[in-house]
């Protein structure tokens, strides 16, 4: 069984429609991009896969691991195992940052029925895992993503990433704002967390963060639909000839 | 003209005419006092209760609020203070002097009277009746004051606390006023208390209030010296129809820190007075208010600066569930000659209801050409953004819910600078949230 399909999905914001019958299957450890222009849906798409509440599906399905997710809060598609990485991470004020990752980590295994983390196990975790991301303890120390550069905060999301073990993670222009030396710390922590039972969603304008995170398969999105689907060297062909083509062709 | 003509007197205000014609021989104080007294109720008599027609009151209408009024508290009996133990124990972990009161009286046998040099505590009814010193010198004269309920309080003093801590000491530990209202039957309380903290004395002060279904007026006469330190907490649990009035004057180069917390109150009315009287002090005047249910919390905060070199910061959350009701009104006044003030206010409502409504009017008058102040005032939900991305992480609603009503008021309540006071405060807030989920 594929571990998520969209079918047919439609989606309005606001009373504007802005998925138009989106149909995308990801398999099991299978890392997907999903390229597009500005406006194609990519953003909400990643919204919608999440459980944000102020967009409203009209018709089709999201199925995760054969099961629709459209009625559960955000909370509950997390302990199943979906992440968002945020294109704009929010800042939290008044929440260390520590206690926002134990709360998020314990309460999903609760969810799950599993038990919680002890408190020098799970100090222990994001000491290691914060490492290899290069986030200092004083980050750590912090209230959620305040006062973080843009690298910061994107790298503090492939954080919670590593820790929260999602089974299908969905990059919303992870790399936008990022300079070539913190794209590649993100993509290698990204890198990292690829495994067979792992499946992602990377969206992405360009084609540069593609170089870092090799797709297994690359889908185009243009006005709220799948218009292509091929291999990574469609990446190489989007960038350049541009998306005018699909653009034109969905009209 | 608009005098107002006042025939007709409300149950309350004639239930309150009589208690004072019946009390009036027996209360504490003769002479100088006895006319203090006799003024104040004629100056409280001439208007009434406050209500919405007068600007101060116009959110808290008081006349229209109170019903009825309840007869003075008799003297607490051995099963009133048996039910007083409890009280004043949001405070925990923190070695206090506590100094409780029962329905408005004192009572030394629930109180730390252990001897401590430079310090000295007394009975307020007894200070009146003895027209102690310290009373004929501050009582009814550190903040000069038209305001009804204060003067119904002075009307109707009763007991209270009466402290002098002398120059330069410094207070081995907090003192904690504990008042329990744990009367049986409805009943009044007119409770007066005057803190003199001289010349560079440095204390840390409390004042807490827990109990029931009666009426308290509360006043405070503060009188912080030239270079005192004090920090001053006013804790309010209680379900009581309560109205406090903190009359604080402030001397020179002195530092004088306020925080005012009320939760699982019913109708509260806190009002402050400050006055600067003397350059180069700063003032930090602080609180968080938790409603739930049809409670009522009125901050009421009334700033003179009347220096030059004085610092002002005020910073006020109140979080608001059911239909309750908060009002926060702050006046900056600056006078002519107080040039280089520093007056910043904020005040900050969080709505998690569609039906509590907050009600913020801060207010400057400054007639002086070198000064900053500025204020802020905010009302609104829970940011659906951040509680998003919180619950896009495994967070459950009324977890994500709770960590961001405590990082909303955490960000006041860390100004606290006494440590166990501020985990104690902390621990009363989570307590509050965790009994929304």
């Amino acid at each position: 069984m594929s571990l998520l399909e969209v079918k047919n999905l439609h989606v309005e914001v606001e009373d504007k429609k802005i998925l138009n019958g989106l149909t995308l299957t990801i398999e099991k450890g299978q890392v997907a991009a999903i390229m597009g222009p500005n406006g194609s849906g990519k953003s909400t798409l990643a919204y919608v896969l999440a459980g944000k509440d102020n967009y409203k599906v009209t018709e089709g399905d999201i199925l995760l691991d054969g099961e629709s997710i459209l009625q559960m809060p955000p909370d509950e598609r997390a302990a199943k195992g979906v992440f968002l990485a945020f294109q704009y991470p929010v800042e939290v004020p008044g929440v260390a940052t520590m206690t926002f990752l134990r709360t998020a980590l314990n309460a999903q295994r609760k969810t799950r029925g599993e038990s919680e983390f002890s408190t020098p196990e799970f100090i222990k975790l994001v000491r290691d895992t914060a490492a290899h991301l290069g986030v200092s303890q004083e980050m750590l120390r912090r209230a959620v993503n305040v006062g973080f550069s843009g690298g910061e905060k994107k790298r503090n999301e492939i954080l919670q990433m590593a820790i929260l073990q999602p089974r299908l993670a969905v990059l919303d222009e992870t790399d936008s704002g990022l300079d070539i030396d913190a794209l590649k710390i993100v993509a290698d922590g990204v890198n990292r967390l690829r495994s067979p039972e792992r499946s992602m969603i990377v969206i992405t304008h360009y084609q540069r963060l593609l170089e870092y995170i090799v797709p297994d398969v690359v889908h185009v999105l243009a006005k709220g639909k799948v218009v292509k689907t091929g291999g990574k060297e469609l990446a190489l062909e989007l960038e350049a000839k541009g998306y005018a083509q699909y653009t034109d062709e969905a009209a | 003209m608009n005098a107002e003509v006042r025939a007709i007197k409300t149950p309350a205000e004639q239930a309150i005419a009589e208690s004072f014609a019946r009390a009036r021989g027996t209360l504490p104080g003769k002479g100088a006092l006895a006319v203090l007294r006799e003024d104040a109720f004629k100056r409280f008599d001439a208007r009434g209760l406050p209500h919405r027609r007068v600007e101060e009151w116009k959110y808290t209408d008081l006349r229209a609020l109170m019903r009825e009024s309840y007869p003075l508290a008799a003297p607490p009996d051995a099963g009133a203070k048996a039910r007083s133990k409890n009280a004043g124990n949001v405070i925990t972990g923190v070695d206090c002097r506590r100094l409780t009161f029962v329905d408005g009286a004192f009572a030394p046998e629930l109180s730390n009277l252990a001897p401590e040099a430079g310090l000295t505590i007394g009975s307020m009814a007894d200070a009146l009746a003895k027209d102690d010193a310290l009373v004929a010198t501050h009582v009814g004269k550190t903040i000069a004051t038209d305001d009804a309920a204060v003067a119904l309080n002075t009307a109707l003093m009763g007991d209270g606390a009466i402290i002098r801590i002398a120059a330069a000491t410094q207070l081995k530990r907090p003192i904690h006023l504990v008042f329990a209202s744990v009367s049986q039957t409805p009943s009044s309380a007119f409770i007066r208390s005057l803190i003199v903290v001289e010349k560079g004395a440095k204390a840390v002060l409390i004042e807490s209030h827990d109990g029931g279904a009666s009426q308290v007026n509360t006043a405070l006469e503060l009188v912080v010296g030239d270079e005192a330190r004090v920090d001053y907490f006013k804790i309010t649990q209680s379900r009581a129809l309560h109205v406090s009035s903190l009359l604080a004057s402030v001397g020179a180069r002195a530092t004088f820190n306020t925080f005012a917390f009320t939760s699982d109150a019913q109708l509260v009315r806190n009002q402050n007075f400050f006055r600067f009287a003397g350059e180069g002090s700063t003032i930090g005047i602080r609180g968080v208010n938790l409603l739930r249910g049809k409670e009522h919390v009125d901050t009421t905060l009334l700033i003179e600066h009347a220096s030059a070199h004085c610092i002002s910061r005020e910073q006020f959350k109140s979080v608001l569930d059911g239909e309750s009701h908060n009002v926060f009104q702050g006046k900056i006044v600056v006078k002519p000659h107080a040039q280089k003030t520093d007056a910043k206010m904020m005040t900050r409502a969080l709505l998690l209801s569609d039906d509590a409504e907050a009600d913020n009017k801060p207010e400057l008058e400054i007639f002086a050409d070198d000064v900053v102040c500025g204020h802020g005032a905010t009302a609104g939900a829970l940011d659906p953004g951040l509680k998003f991305y919180l619950m896009s992480r495994g967070i459950y609603e009324k977890e994500a819910e709770a960590l961001l009503i405590q990082a909303f008021i955490g960000e006041t309540i860390e100004e606290i600078a006494h440590e166990g006071i501020r985990d104690a405060l902390m621990f009363a807030a989570l307590k509050w949230l965790g009994a929304r989920a």
